[in-house]
């Protein structure tokens, strides 16, 4: 950073600066000079490496969905009106494609209440138990194919400030834990081991070949171990060693300079808020962390992530209530004149607002002849539609971001009861997998919506 | 070690893996292993207390250990049978190696190295294999929990002494070296190990680091000490003498206490104090430190009288006696001398306040944000306590019913409740919990003591199983006189112990138990003792395995425990 050629300096202060300001809080929109010298002439691809801009894939999840007479367009295609739930995204509104009518489909398993839908749609089927899942979960899926090519194969950040609250994960034993604060999610992406990449000078750490020595020790104990333990302690095993190799991966990027990208800024540290599960200070959270979050996908740190805005059966509180969300959907009386619970419903419009503070975040970064959110595929979902009745079918899936150039948006699509397992499908197929068929029993597919693939 | 395999966990017979089964045929020669008592052997990953015991223990309490541990996972109710199920993500995987670096660079710093190293390298700008190897021989036993491997240690020198030479600095040699072993899959999980039985050749039993670890955990929260390696390492652990006198050695230490708590802080479920939260404006007098003090206050108890005093389990539900701090007091209503710290309080004749159930950790726990929680506390009470389980609501359940809850003409839980209770398909599991529930309400959600709600009188009285109870002390009494109560701590310690569900085979092992907790008057020492003696505690089952997914076992498990 220190010895820029001149006019890199003077245009990256000046997106460090505009960028500074959205970090700062302010929605304030800024032209940011874009430079052609790191692009080839569709404005695509890096000239400097060639390579094609990084396509990123992302989940955001909230809990206890949504009212579904107040939330579902009517009219499918591009020219629908927002219902009053569907209000807050107008802003974004052409970033995102709206899917309703899509069903986890329960084929004879049980309910599990809270659980089931967004288990069902992120890892393809109804869940056998409260305990397990059966399989990976899609972002999973997806960072096999993607995640190999950067420091993190995936982040996760729950705005509750609960670790737990993830529902990423090879398995339900082996499930990701949330970053729970953006001063965490900072140290974590731009402190120990981060190389600017458009630095002009690069010094490897002395010590990254230290720790790479000390981990390819560990498949000394592998050898010892491995006979000795049966298959799920085996299956256990193996996860601890794809993490071990996850972070040699990590290790082995810090040897060598990244390549430059243009995008990329490295943020100020954010400062520690407030984490509690009051609804004010659970949006400044998130706010916050997809601020950092859009800077660490920009320097190219991680391809994939997920960010929980609350969980399942939410806890979100307002100030002076004796219940949170998930109670008040089960034991508020429903307005008679409205035909709704009202105090619930507050939190099916702040789980909306906030979902599009997070996809304006995503644009707020130039990117190529973009923006960053043009090269991001985002799924917003829930566990229920109706959340009083843990109902699973039309759940409330949205899709941001056009997956460089792979997919439609500004669309409502009606599912017509089809299961989730076709949007899961259509990510996987504009993520580069060449997956065909997907999905558990009742819910495989091999049809994605072709209406979204551009 | 050579010929010990590890039994895989997982419980009923169902499948048997291949591999497994030829290496136990060779192992015991092909003959019929069928009727161990035990149940499958476990690899378990290390808590974030029993990580913080490790470091503390071998390089001494002033450790700095920092960073963010891997969420532990609670089931069947408790985190230590959690932990024989959870693997390392690459996240966790990170931090692991991030906190192993901070506490290597701790150890070896300029200031310190002499405290916590047994030698010095006559040369520090280089190598010198001989005081790493001194390192090694006695750091890895204790954070490994076994003998050294040579082959291993041999392995870990070569790492250590190249990188001394390197980087010209002995001390980065053993940087890598405790790195190393603070990373090792042998280090964050506790595997275990069986062997056939020499006397029973049919029977596998644990290894004695095994049983001295299994011992260890249990008793201190902690891995082996010196003296309990060096009894496994001269063969005294073989025999029900060294045995005995190890086990014996270790109730009587004042370590004994923090593998007291480390139990009950997860049988009553205190991780989720970590993620609680109130309404600041219902509750101004809750804080995180008010609510850290609570959980204080229910160890502190429970301590005093099963470590300490040595007294009966079941008349924790009925003691006077407390510990408060001046916070706790504005919580209780009840005057706290001292400013800071703890004072001891006895609580008169007829105090709602008396035994365990009236302790703010349980009531605010099991609650929601702005008001109390017959339901919760309930079902708390029943699935930790009386071993019982309390199904959940059906997923397709009408809540629309009880959108009379806003109806200002119900004053008190028990009359909101009222109204759930008069539709059938509520009934049968409300009925469950709700009135143990109720009877806890003149305690709000924090905890707080309470006569009355929105002006009408609180009525606690109600019945545990048949017995009635006219308000809540009379509530405790119920406990403490429950059959079920006794017998539920038996099984959940003995879970805790073996860090999985109570196979079959152990079922009159466990009626065994329980005799021996009544004819002790239900003392804990008693019990502890007991379950390291059990043969379940010591041998394993041959191979029973399930290649399907784990859920369909866990759920079967699980039918042998419903009471009610």
């Amino acid at each position: 950073m220190s010895k820029q050629a001149p006019i890199a300096i003077t245009r990256r202060a000046a997106l460090r600066s505009a960028l500074r300001g959205t970090l700062g809080g302010a929605a304030i929109s800024v032209g940011v000079p874009f430079l052609d010298l790191f692009l080839d002439d569709h404005g695509e691809a890096l000239a400097a490496t060639g390579a094609p801009l990084p396509r990123r894939f992302g989940t955001w999840f909230w809990g206890c969905g949504m009212n579904p007479p107040r939330w579902n367009p009517t009219v499918e295609g591009r020219d629908f009106a927002l219902p009053p739930e569907l209000a807050p995204i107008a802003p974004v509104r052409q970033h995102m494609s709206v899917l309703s009518g899509f069903n986890v489909l329960l084929g004879g398993e049980t309910n599990f209440v809270h659980r089931t839908g967004v288990i069902g749609t992120l890892c393809g089927g109804a869940p056998p138990s409260k305990n397990d899942n059966r399989g990976p979960t899609l972002d999973v899926l997806i960072s096999d194919e993607i995640g190999g090519a950067t420091r993190f194969r995936s982040l996760e950040m729950a705005a509750t400030g609960v670790a737990t609250d993830s529902y990423s994960g090879r398995s339900e034993d082996a499930k990701n834990p949330s970053e729970t604060t953006p001063l965490a999610l900072y140290t974590r992406v731009f402190t120990n081991g981060f190389a600017d990449p458009n630095a002009a000078e690069f010094t490897p750490d002395p010590r990254t070949l230290l720790r790479k020595s000390v981990l390819s020790a560990i498949e000394e104990d592998r050898k010892r171990l491995e006979g000795r333990l049966g298959t799920h302690d085996r299956a256990r095993l193996d996860e601890y060693f794809t993490s071990v190799r996850q972070l040699e991966r990590q290790l082995e990027l810090q040897l060598s300079a990244p390549p430059p990208l243009e995008a990329c800024v490295v943020p100020e540290a954010p400062h520690a808020g407030p984490v509690s599960r009051d609804v004010a200070h659970v949006r400044e959270n998130h706010d916050a962390m997809a601020r950092v979050l859009a800077l660490a996908l920009a320097c190219d740190q991680t391809r994939v992530f997920n960010m929980v805005f609350s969980e399942g059966a939410s806890r979100l509180h307002l100030p002076g209530s004796s219940d949170n969300h998930h109670t008040l959907t089960h034991e508020e009386a429903v307005d008679e004149a409205l035909g709704y619970q009202v105090e619930a419903t507050k939190f099916v419009m702040h789980s909306m607002e906030a979902w599009a503070t997070f996809v304006a975040a995503l644009e707020a970064v130039p990117e190529g002849a973009g923006t960053l959110l043009d090269n991001c595929a985002v799924l917003a979902h829930s566990e229920t539609s109706d959340a009083n009745s843990h109902s699973v079918t039309g759940l409330p899936l949205m899709i941001a971001g056009r997956a460089g150039g792979r997919l439609r948006t500004g669309l409502h699509v009606f599912g017509a009861g089809d299961p989730t397992t076709r949007a899961g499908l259509t990510l996987q197929q504009v993520m580069g997998l060449r997956t065909s068929r997907w999905g558990l029993d009742a819910n495989a597919t091999d049809r994605p919506i072709e209406a979204l693939l551009a | 070690m050579s010929g010990a395999i590890a039994v895989p966990f997982r419980a009923p017979v169902i499948a048997v893996s291949i591999a497994a089964m030829l290496t136990l045929a060779a192992a015991c020669g092909g003959g019929a292993v069928d009727d161990a008592t035990g149940g499958p052997v476990a690899m378990r990953r290390l808590t974030e207390s029993q990580y913080r015991a490790a470091i503390a223990d071998v390089f001494g309490p002033e450790i700095d250990v920092v960073g963010r541990f891997e969420p532990d996972n609670r089931r069947e109710g408790l985190v230590a049978v959690g932990a024989a199920w959870v693997s390392v993500t690459p996240s966790g995987f990170e931090q692991y190696e991030n906190t192993a670096l901070a506490i290597a660079s701790q150890v070896v710093a300029l200031d310190a190295r002499d405290r916590f190293l047994p030698c010095a390298p006559r040369d520090p700008s280089t190598a010198d294999p001989d005081c790493a190897e001194a390192i090694l021989r006695a750091i890895a036993p204790r954070l490994l929990r076994r003998a050294p491997v040579e082959s291993d240690l041999a392995a870990r020198l070569d790492v250590a002494n190249r990188a001394a030479t390197e980087h010209a600095d002995f001390y980065v040699g053993v940087e890598v070296l405790v790195s190393g072993l603070l990373v090792s899959p042998e280090f964050l999980f506790r595997v275990e190990l069986a062997e056939p039985d020499p006397g029973r050749p049919d029977r596998l039993r644990l290894t004695d680091e095994t049983v001295a670890s299994r011992m260890s955990y249990l008793l201190w929260n902690a891995g082996p000490d010196e003296a309990l390696l060096e009894a496994v390492a001269s063969g005294a652990m073989s025999s029900a003498d060294g045995l005995s006198a190890e086990l014996d050695r270790m109730l009587a230490s004042p370590r004994l206490e923090a593998g007291v708590r480390a139990f009950f802080e997860d049988l009553f479920r205190f991780d989720a104090f970590s993620s609680l939260g109130k309404d600041p404006i219902r509750y101004p007098k809750f804080s995180s430190e008010v609510a850290a003090d609570a959980r204080e206050q229910t160890l502190r108890v429970v301590v005093d009288h099963l470590v300490d005093r040595r007294a009966d389990y079941r008349d924790l539900f009925t003691t006077p006696r407390s510990f408060l701090t001046r916070r706790l007091g504005a919580v209780y209503a009840v005057p706290v001398a001292p400013e800071s710290g703890w004072a001891a309080t006895t609580f008169d004749v007829g105090d709602p306040r008396r035994g365990l159930l009236a302790h703010a950790s349980f009531n605010m726990l099991n609650a929601h944000p702005g008001r109390s929680s017959a339901t919760l506390r309930g079902v708390f009470l029943r699935e930790a306590l009386l071993c019982q389980t309390v199904p959940p609501a059906p997923a397709d359940v009408d809540f629309g019913l009880f959108n009379e809850d806003d109806n200002p003409a119900y004053k008190t839980a028990r009359d909101r409740l009222g109204v759930h209770s008069s539709n059938a398909t509520c009934r049968n599991c409300h009925a469950l919990s709700d009135p143990i529930g109720l009877g806890l309400e003149v305690f709000d959600g924090i905890g707080g003591v309470r006569a009355s709600e929105n002006g009408a009188p609180i009525d606690t009285s109600g019945e545990l199983d048949g017995r009635p109870f006219a308000d809540t002390l009379e509530l405790g009494e119920a406990f403490s006189e429950s059959p079920l109560v006794g017998a539920c701590l038996v099984e959940n310690l003995y879970r805790y112990a073996v860090g999985r569900e109570i196979v079959n085979a152990e079922r009159r092992q466990m009626r065994r138990l329980e005799r021996e907790f009544e004819d002790a008057d239900h003392r804990l020492h008693a019990l502890l003792r007991a379950i390291v003696l059990s043969p379940g505690f010591r041998t394993a089952a041959p191979t029973p395995r399930d290649d399907r997914a784990p859920a369909s076992v866990a759920s079967s498990n699980r039918a042998g425990r419903e009471a009610v």
